[in-house]
């Protein structure tokens, strides 16, 4: 008898600290974000999918096709292609294709690069009905559209 | 009804006990994962489990054999997503040992800290999650609130939140910057107040007690018999923890305690948990006073990794258990066998034994008290 009274008042505590707990956090501000309202800033270091990125004097794609980022990519989504240009020594980017649908976003592609012709981008409100959106992403033609934003 | 099956309900009452097969998964709230439970039920009682592996087999070890030592490195983060950083830990290092490469002692100390914080955040998944399979839903809100603080701590410095990939052979991939600093002593401070209300909360109430005191009970001989590891070992009373018993990094520069309770059920696997979390908070704290100046990176890394032939061996201690990766190389640019020794695989292991008998929701709370991630027990 004494013990289940006891227990009657031990759960009665608990209860009332836990209710106590919960009333507190009542009067806090609240800690969700109302997307899509309000959004979070990305972290500079946030990996999203690759693109291309520009040579800020040329303005030209920094790639020189050397396909070093298409060997190490572990999941083989990058396929490159590199043409030269008449009069020049260094090839150039002609074509630069990424299938999204495999990359693990590792990064490892972006490291390798010797130019740092590669960055990740912020995108990621990524969606489609169609596979093919991002089973052949062509980054050069996004650079383009970017550049046209 | 074919002529002479018994119709009378009297008949099956004196009919000798029935048994049924009550089948938890592929897909069920209770199971964190595609995990299978096949378990033979007398009434509300467990008399057989079995549990039923392999819907998340991803051929990582395979996939080691396939690939150079630098493709590997996403994987580990992705065997167990919610230990990302000790599963890294301990591939860079295995190829570390056998490269024979000296990391700087900022990079070691980085990873103490990313890897503690790591497991923090782990342990707050568990602990929600945990509490929502006895029927708690709050916990689990406040315990998202904490962890995702953590996540963007670590999103701030690796650019993502859940596989870091972040380690590097010889170091790091960048250095951190004295924002994270910042924000990880602010955090330790928060979390060690959330703490004292967790417990205030959760531990110490009355439901919950009786939910998990002398439920589950697991020998240390069961966990010696099955190999398991982690907070399930050192809930069944032995001190058993990689950073002390094979000390790696630089752990044996911090001051701090391997929580350990004899009871061995699964109130005693909760306690271990949440006393690990303030110790991680001791490490991180002591970790963060001491961040020597340096570079992130070690000099002498070879641009092609291609360890001498051996063998060579790696453990960690990872959220869940011992974590260990056995590396044999040939020479050559792929590893030759890379065998992954996971926890969740072990401390899965005994469950079959130490349900049974046991009632349906005491089942469930002694799986939830494993702390399993079924993709780390298929790898
Ligand atoms: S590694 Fe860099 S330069 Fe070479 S092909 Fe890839 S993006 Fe172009
Ligand atoms: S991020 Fe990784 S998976 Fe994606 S393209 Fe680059 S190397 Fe390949």
């Amino acid at each position: 008898m004494v013990a289940a009274i006891k227990e009657f008042c031990l759960g009665l505590h608990s209860l009332a600290t836990g209710l106590a707990v919960t009333l507190e956090q009542f009067f806090r501000r609240p800690v969700t974000v109302h997307y899509p309202w309000e959004v979070l800033e990305l972290p500079a270091r946030y990996r999203g999918h690759i693109v291309l990125v520009r040579d800020e004097q040329t303005g030209r794609l920094r790639c020189i096709a050397c396909k070093m980022c298409e060997r190490i990519c572990p999941s083989d989504c990058i396929v490159v292609e590199g043409a030269k240009l008449p009069g020049e020594s260094r090839k150039s980017v002609t074509e630069f294709k990424l299938d999204f649908t495999k990359c693990s976003l590792c990064g490892l592609c972006v490291e390798v690069c010797p130019v740092d012709a590669l960055a990740f981008s912020k995108r990621y409100n990524l969606a489609s009905t169609r596979k093919a959106d991002y089973e052949s992403m062509d980054l050069c033609e996004l650079a383009k559209a970017g550049d046209a934003k | 009804m074919s002529p002479g099956h018994p119709t009378d309900s009297s008949v099956s009452a004196a009919a000798p006990r029935e048994t049924f097969v009550l089948n938890v998964g592929p897909q069920h709230p209770a199971t964190h994962g595609v995990l299978r439970l096949k378990l033979t039920m007398d009434g509300e009682y467990v008399l057989h489990a079995e549990p039923v592996i392999g819907y998340a087999h991803r051929m990582h070890e395979k996939m080691g054999e396939n690939r150079t030592y630098v493709q590997f490195l996403p994987n580990p983060s992705r065997i167990d997503y919610l230990s990302a950083m000790h599963y890294m830990h301990a591939y860079v290092c295995v190829v570390e040992r056998a490269l024979g490469i000296e990391v700087p002692p900022r990079a070691e100390y980085i990873r103490v800290i990313t890897s503690e914080l790591n497991r923090i955040a782990s342990h707050l998944v568990w602990f929600g999650a945990f509490l929502l399979d006895l029927g708690a839903f709050t916990p689990l809100l406040y315990a998202f609130d904490d962890r995702e603080k953590i996540l963007d701590l670590l999103e701030a410095v690796t650019g993502s939140r859940l596989t870091y990939c972040y380690y590097r052979f010889g170091g790091l991939c960048n250095d951190v910057d004295e924002q994270f600093i910042e924000g990880t002593r602010a955090f330790v401070k928060h979390m060690r107040g959330r703490l004292g209300m967790y417990h205030k909360l959760v531990t110490e109430n009355l439901i919950l007690r009786k939910r998990l005191e002398g439920i589950g009970v697991i020998s240390a001989e069961l966990c010696r018999k099955y190999g398991a590891t982690g907070p399930v070992l050192r809930g069944s009373g032995v001190p058993c923890d990689v950073r002390k018993l094979e000390p790696y990094s630089v752990y044996p520069e911090f001051e701090f305690d391997v929580p350990h309770f004899a009871e061995g059920d699964c109130m005693a696997r909760y306690k271990v948990r949440m006393e690990e979390i303030a110790q991680s908070l001791r490490i991180i704290e002591q970790a963060i006073a001491k961040l020597p100046p340096g570079p992130v990176m070690a000099e002498k890394v070879p641009r092609v990794i291609k360890p001498p032939p051996g063998d060579y061996y790696f453990a960690v201690e990872a959220a869940r258990g011992r974590f260990a990766i056995r590396l044999v190389s040939d020479g050559t640019e792929v590893p030759y066998r890379l065998k992954l020794r996971t926890p969740s695989f072990s401390n899965l292991a005994l469950f079959g034994e130490a349900a049974r008998g046991l009632l349906m929701q005491d089942a469930l709370a002694l799986l939830g008290s494993l702390d399993l991630v079924i993709p780390d027990v298929d790898r």
